[in-house]
């Protein structure tokens, strides 16, 4: 099992989410665990906290998951979905505040060389607007 | 659940305010859907919609509950069904005031739980009243039910004056910030739904509904 810090995609909407993550996986192989969740759970554009819930699970790792999101409401309910978590992992995931295409790309490079959580959510953030 | 720490309402009357705020919701979703269209993304109306019938689905769940245990459970179905940042702006709301309210409630009980309930808000969205969001609802109401003077209907109207006080307002939080100053002259869609709720509330407390 990876020790690399897991990366979750949240986009409203499931093309750019899959996509992103297809960007990623270029980039970075099978390195690190990867996850990505868009659309509400009846099709529409929209983010769940249920699929985010499923997509931390499925890119869990030991070391953490970082999470890229596109618009307020995917932050919302990312937000909503780590308070949910169980203890030990909840103070283990993050989103991060940076664009999602290129800030996924980023943090997944950084967690691919095995940085920590922290190091992965800062390289992720140099991309923030200033 | 401890039911020796729960209020509990008529169960009847407990169906009536949920069934009565979600069925108020649903009925105005195109209205909120038009109110999004101008300065959002044009999804409130169908999220709110889509969680409130979630609501409905567990009506019967609900109604066997103490009060708090039930506003938890609306709360719950919001966070998980709505699917965009108003189910857990919604959500969070609506779990504070079931975490808050106290086993017998008065006025003054009510007020500090709905005290609590806007302060999740507050801090789920990051946010405070005059950025154009629910919270320029949920505040002025807040403050009324505080000062304790104005009746029931008193409260309607605040709720009612201060969505259409949204209009005028810049927005600087939320989707519609984006706009900047092209949100001015449309209410917030979230302001409205948060209208919409307390006046159904209102109206089942009346015996409107």
């Amino acid at each position: 099992m990876t020790r690399n810090v897991g990366i979750v995609i949240v986009s409203h909407s499931p093309d750019v989410a899959r996509g992103t993550a297809d960007m990623v996986r270029q980039m970075v192989g099978d390195e690190v665990p990867l996850a990505w969740c868009g659309g509400t759970t009846d099709g529409r554009l929209g983010t769940s906290v249920e699929s985010i819930l499923a997509a931390i699970d499925s890119a869990w790792s030991e070391s953490g998951v970082a999470i890229l999101v596109d618009l307020g409401g995917a932050e919302t309910n990312s937000e909503m979905a780590v308070e949910l978590l169980p203890d030990p992992r909840r103070g283990r995931v993050v989103v991060c505040n940076a664009p999602i295409v290129e800030g996924a790309v980023m943090a997944a490079t950084e967690a691919s060389a095995g940085s920590t959580l922290e190091q992965v959510r800062r390289t992720a953030e140099e991309l923030k607007p200033a | 659940m401890m039911e020796t720490f729960a209020m509990r309402l008529e169960p009847e009357l407990q169906r009536r305010l949920i069934k009565t705020v979600a069925e108020r919701v649903i009925a105005h979703a195109d209205e909120l859907v038009s109110l999004d269209q101008a300065i959002g993304d044009g999804d409130h109306g169908l999220n709110m919609k889509r969680g409130f019938e979630a609501v409905l689905a567990d009506l019967d769940k609900l109604v066997q509950l103490p009060l708090g245990e039930a506003l938890k459970g609306v709360g719950t179905a919001l966070v998980m069904k709505v699917g965009g940042a108003s189910g857990p702006l919604y959500g969070s709301l609506f779990l504070a005031l079931g975490k808050s309210l106290p086993d017998e409630a008065t006025r003054a009980t009510l007020a500090e739980a709905f005290s609590a309930a806007v302060d999740a808000v507050r801090a789920r969205g990051k946010s405070d009243a005059g950025q154009k969001t629910m919270l320029d609802v949920l505040v002025p109401v807040l403050a009324a039910l505080r000062e304790g003077s104005s009746e029931l209907s008193g409260l309607r109207e605040t709720a009612q004056r201060a969505a259409e006080a949204t209009i005028p307002m810049k927005a600087t939080r939320g989707r519609a910030s984006f706009l900047g100053e092209r949100s001015i002259g449309h209410m917030d869609p979230g302001a409205r739904s948060s209208a919409l709720m307390l006046s159904a509330i209102i109206d089942v407390m009346e015996g409107r509904q």
